[in-house]
């Protein structure tokens, strides 16, 4: 059903608002792809088997979203309207959740305890996790069910777009983005009203490009796939009304090709927009004509620098271009063409729907709005956190994050994927924001947050992104194919305990040469781990130089594996080992045949006693 | 004037043509900026990043590629700062590093007193320039070969390393190679002794037979060497 | 021995995503799911057939890393190298997988059973390290687990075909 007027879509957002009872139960079971990979399925399958045969379905229903962010405990259930939430959810436990849900009561034993009184904590936003988080676009994803437009226009969904194609006013669309403060969430932080302005002035000629970057690389962040696979639509609204502001003709979602389900979502979405008519020619009647579609990448993490991006959808070899010109001027095929993040995309219809204002009084100066962060690695509650920009690190770490996962201390934290650096622990009082990460040698990038505790070894970190570096440079510019190729050589020797002195120094100009003289954001950025760790942790450094020592146990040419005293001799260590090198009498203490072994870590997951050893 | 901007060129207020790159005018000017995959008729590339220049003023100045930037009103531009001299030396060190034969690359180095190659000693030979994939297709209108790969792996060739059927075995790769030509030719023609045509990449013509293919290179070395 | 080919299907695919340039990517891709690779013969008749140069459709199918010019495996084990992934020990469960197949990240064993490789990350980084074993994801993976993951496989083929697997489950 093709929506022709504005009056239309207001009918039919009255209609799908009636149809909200608040007297019914949602049952909200998120499967994105990490809830899927944690069991999420056979909890929905079990939840519609209880709804069925206890007959409850009149007053409980089932919601299957994306992500909501806290994947450590999933596969999950959160109760709407009440918010009551329950982590790590057996399919055997979900009739009785849905039994309570019914009763509008609340099963104790089953939802969150706290870590120290382990009193139940039934409410989410009072799970420590939740408290301190300002979930503005994280939220939505838990009213919205990811595969229907209707949930999504129900749960106040394209009000921004019809406020926008009521008033029928650029400017002040494009004024109200400014106004809002908002900047680019994929890294740099360039402000996106800015940006729209050049593109609206850009001549109209045969067309103008809005594109999202959806081509998240940096591993370890995946707050971009949440949005994309919990609510594609948010995305299309963003990028509906800066057409109606800037004049663009072509929208391309640009995905990547690892994010399988948020691609059948996107498309999913297209679909059903263009059907209701928010998509295509005449959007819902008006003047505005707007459509979008999906180019998948192909693996090739250089392609989220935007030129690189552009020569991808133009179906070559993503290899970034020097610049000026600017994609603003000139983009894919030659016409004016504007790149903007997901998260940036997510954020637009909040700022119109809310105002300007508003949006602008949450964060921090020069900072506005909230960010998305991928909190992973060593820490005890791994997620998507969605935070007011300015929160310290300190608090996105201890009081969200809950503190390290294992017994050992946290040291730092990388942000900003590859192209970011660490920041030590002593430094946790920064506020996050991009001029402050910027300013401590990091960047906010995406929004990658990698815990790292006194196991890991900083050489091998910044050894790691490297090799990757090496891997995903495009190889066009010689300073960074070679640059990350030598600077990896010489990690890797300081770790293989080949180092020298000479090296860090040989390092350290290197990364300088190569942060000033590459041709895209890569290369320049492809320095900062070095950069950063030689910055905070040099001591670690020469550790493996001087010492030859891995102090957190992880360089394989530096460490040794030994069996102590605790060994009771259960062989199960020998029988893990795919190197033979492990000998010992039944009930006697083991030996490790430092020749033969490989390092491979076997023993050490296999012991159940505590009896290896990292030396 | 119509059509002339004013720029700072090392410190002297300069007028030049609209359109221009800054290696362009710095070139009319007489200053003398190093390259290796910029070359007159093919499209300015920027991938040796040797040309790089700085612009602005300090603190916010940077560097750029003088190769690939136009020249904009009241851009002040120097050739050969500090900031330049020590990115370009540690450029031409790491091109030492990977491609110690070349000729170019060594009396550049030379030139930059580069007295130290303090990287593991390699033997690439190919710089990724790519000026020859350019020459191919911009003069030649052959694109017979290309880039392959990424990253450490990128590699010039013809697709599955196979003779390519729009090789027209002219040899203008080779000839506007800066890593082998002169060691193909070596310093006197007649005693060119590297056999690099056989070994080359790309490899133009097919591995065998040589014997009696057409070879811009006569006599071809790797011939000769054959028959012997 | 190379896949046979069919120039009607090739055809099919190109209409389906190319104009202009555009879409090259998503043809190889497709060409990639009906072959499980790039053979050589497909990637001439797109270049025949679209009139772009071979070196440009040979660049772009060597460029991307989901590009396989090399028939694969009938089962395909990737395993997650994002940081999380790398932080919580992937590399070792890579190095498990490796000694257990006998073959290096990015190949397939001779009797054409198994292929390995590496991502970068994929998105899903609370539940590492992730691999991703003929498209089920598998979450939190050791080497004890990874080695079981392999018997599993092995065992599948000895019997008929099976229900296929559910998309996603876990360990």
């Amino acid at each position: 059903m093709r929506l022709n007027s504005l009056e239309a879509f207001a009918e039919l957002r009255a209609d799908l608002f009636n149809g909200m009872e608040d007297a019914v139960r949602t049952l909200v079971i998120p499967a994105g792809t990490c809830g899927r990979a944690s069991g999420a399925e056979e909890v929905i399958q079990a939840a519609r088997k209880a709804l069925l045969q206890d007959g409850i379905a009149d007053s409980v229903r089932v919601r299957v979203t994306g992500c909501h962010g806290f994947c450590e405990m999933e596969p999950s259930i959160l109760v709407l309207p009440d918010g009551v939430f329950y982590p790590r959810v057996k399919p055997e436990d979900v009739e009785r959740i849905a039994l309570a849900a019914s009763r509008s009561e609340i099963v104790e034993e089953l939802v969150w305890a706290d870590a120290d009184t382990s009193a139940p904590i039934p409410l989410q936003e009072d799970i420590p996790f939740f408290k301190k988080q300002r979930r503005a676009i994280l939220s939505r994803s838990e009213r919205v069910n990811p595969e229907d437009i209707e949930s999504y226009i129900a749960s106040g969904g394209y009000a921004a777009l019809f406020k926008v194609l009521e008033r029928d006013d650029p400017e002040w669309v494009i004024g109200e983005v400014k106004a809002s403060g908002l900047r680019g969430r994929g890294g740099a932080g360039f402000p996106t009203g800015m940006k729209w302005e050049m593109l609206a002035k850009q001549p109209a000629g045969d067309g103008k490009y809005l594109v999202c970057n959806a081509d998240e690389g940096d591993p370890g962040a995946y707050m971009d796939r949440s949005v994309l696979e919990g609510n594609p639509h948010i995305i299309l609204e963003g990028m509906l009304i800066a057409a109606c502001a800037t004049g663009a003709t072509e929208g391309i979602i640009y995905v990547r090709n690892e994010y399988p389900l948020a691609i059948k979502h996107l498309h999913l979405a297209l679909e059903q927009a263009r059907e209701l008519g928010l998509l295509g020619h005449n959007i819902l009647g008006t003047d505005y004509s707007f459509d979008i579609r999906v180019v998948r990448g192909a693996g090739a993490f250089v392609c989220g620098e935007e030129t690189a991006l552009i020569r991808s959808i133009e179906g070559s070899m993503g290899e970034p271009r020097q610049r000026p010109p600017f994609p603003i001027q000139r983009g894919i095929h030659g016409k004016p063409t504007s790149i903007n993040n997901v998260e940036t995309w997510a954020n637009i219809p909040i700022i119109l729907e809310q105002g300007a204002e508003l949006f602008a009084s949450v964060g921090a100066e020069r900072n506005s709005g909230t960010k998305i962060f991928s909190l992973v690695g060593k820490i005890k509650n791994t997620g998507l956190v969605e935070v007011p920009m300015g929160m310290t690190i300190q608090e996105i770490v201890y009081d969200i994050g809950g503190g390290p996962s294992g017994d050992s201390n946290i040291k730092a934290v990388q942000t900003g994927g590859p192209s970011g650096g660490c920041i030590p622990a002593s430094r946790f009082d920064l506020p996050i924001d991009y001029d402050s990460l910027a300013r401590a040698g990091s960047i906010m990038g995406s929004g990658g947050m990698i815990v790292m505790d006194g196991r890991t070894c900083v050489v091998d970190v910044a050894r790691y992104f490297m090799g990757f570096l090496k891997d995903e440079s495009c190889g066009k510019c010689f300073t960074c194919r070679k640059g990350t190729q030598r600077m990896y050589e010489l990690l890797d020797d300081i770790s293989s305990g080949k180092g020298t002195v000479e090296h860090l120094d040989l390092l350290e100009k290197l990364a300088l040469v190569v942060k000033d003289t590459t041709m895209c954001g890569l290369g320049q950025t492809s320095a900062n781990p070095v950069l950063s760790t030689l910055r905070y942790f040099r001591e670690e450094y020469l550790d493996h130089i001087e010492n030859k020592r891995c102090p957190a146990g992880v360089c394989k040419p530096l460490i040794r594996y030994t069996i102590n005293e605790n060994c009771t001799g259960c062989r199960a260590c020998a029988k893990n080992c795919p190197a033979d090198a492990i000998s010992g009498e039944r009930k006697q203490r083991h030996v490790i045949d430092a020749e033969k072994c490989i390092k491979c870590g076997n023993c050490l997951a296999a012991c159940k006693f505590n009896a290896v050893e990292v030396v | 004037m119509n059509g002339m901007i004013n720029m700072t060129l090392n410190g002297l207020a300069v007028s030049v043509e609209k359109g221009m790159t800054i290696l362009e005018a710095a070139k009319f000017y007489g200053f003398p900026i190093p390259t290796l995959c910029h070359m007159e008729g093919l499209s300015p590339y920027g991938a040796c990043r040797l040309c790089v220049v700085e612009i602005g003023e300090a603190p916010r100045s940077k560097l750029v590629t003088s190769c690939t930037y136009p020249v904009e009103e009241g851009i002040i531009v120097r050739t050969a700062s500090t900031r330049v001299l020590r990115a370009r030396r540690m450029i031409l060190e790491l091109l030492l590093a990977s491609c110690p034969q070349s000729k170019i690359i060594q009396d550049l180095a030379a030139a930059h007193d580069i007295r130290q190659q303090r990287f593991r000693q390699e033997h690439e030979d190919c710089i990724l320039c790519g000026l020859c994939v350019r020459m191919c297709e911009e003069q030649m209108m052959a694109k017979a070969i290309g880039f392959r790969y990424r990253g450490e792996k990128r590699s010039i060739g013809t697709p599955f390393d196979l003779h390519s059927e729009e090789c027209r075995l002219c040899g203008a790769c080779m000839y506007v190679c800066p890593a082998c030509q002169l060691r193909c030719t070596y310093t006197e023609p007649d005693k060119a002794i590297c056999g690099g045509c056989a070994n080359l990449s790309p490899p133009c013509v097919e591995k065998e037979p040589f014997d009696d293919m057409m070879c811009y290179m006569a006599p071809c070395v790797a011939c000769e060497i054959k028959k012997d | 021995m190379e896949a046979h080919v069919d120039e009607q299907e090739i055809r099919l695919i190109i209409n389906r995503h190319y104009s202009n340039c555009d879409g090259l990517i998503a043809v190889l891709e497709e060409i990639q799911t009906s072959y499980g690779y790039l053979p050589e013969s497909a990637l001439r008749m797109v270049a025949d057939i679209t009139g772009r140069s071979m070196v440009d459709i040979y660049g772009v199918a060597t460029f991307y890393r989901s590009f396989s010019l090399q028939p694969r495996g009938r089962h395909h084990i990737c395993v997650c190298m994002g940081t999380a992934c790398h932080v919580r020990g992937g590399p070792m469960v890579a190095e498990a997988l490796e000694r257990q197949l006998g073959i290096k990240a990015g190949e397939t064993t001779v009797d054409g059973e198994f292929t390995l490789e590496t991502v970068n990350c994929l998105g899903a980084c609370a539940l590492g390290p992730i691999v991703v074993a003929d498209g089920v994801y598998h979450s939190k993976v050791d080497a004890a687990a990874a080695k079981k993951l392999v018997e599993n496989l092995e065992a599948e083929q000895e019997q008929p075909e099976s229900e296929p697997a559910a998309a996603v489950s876990s360990l």
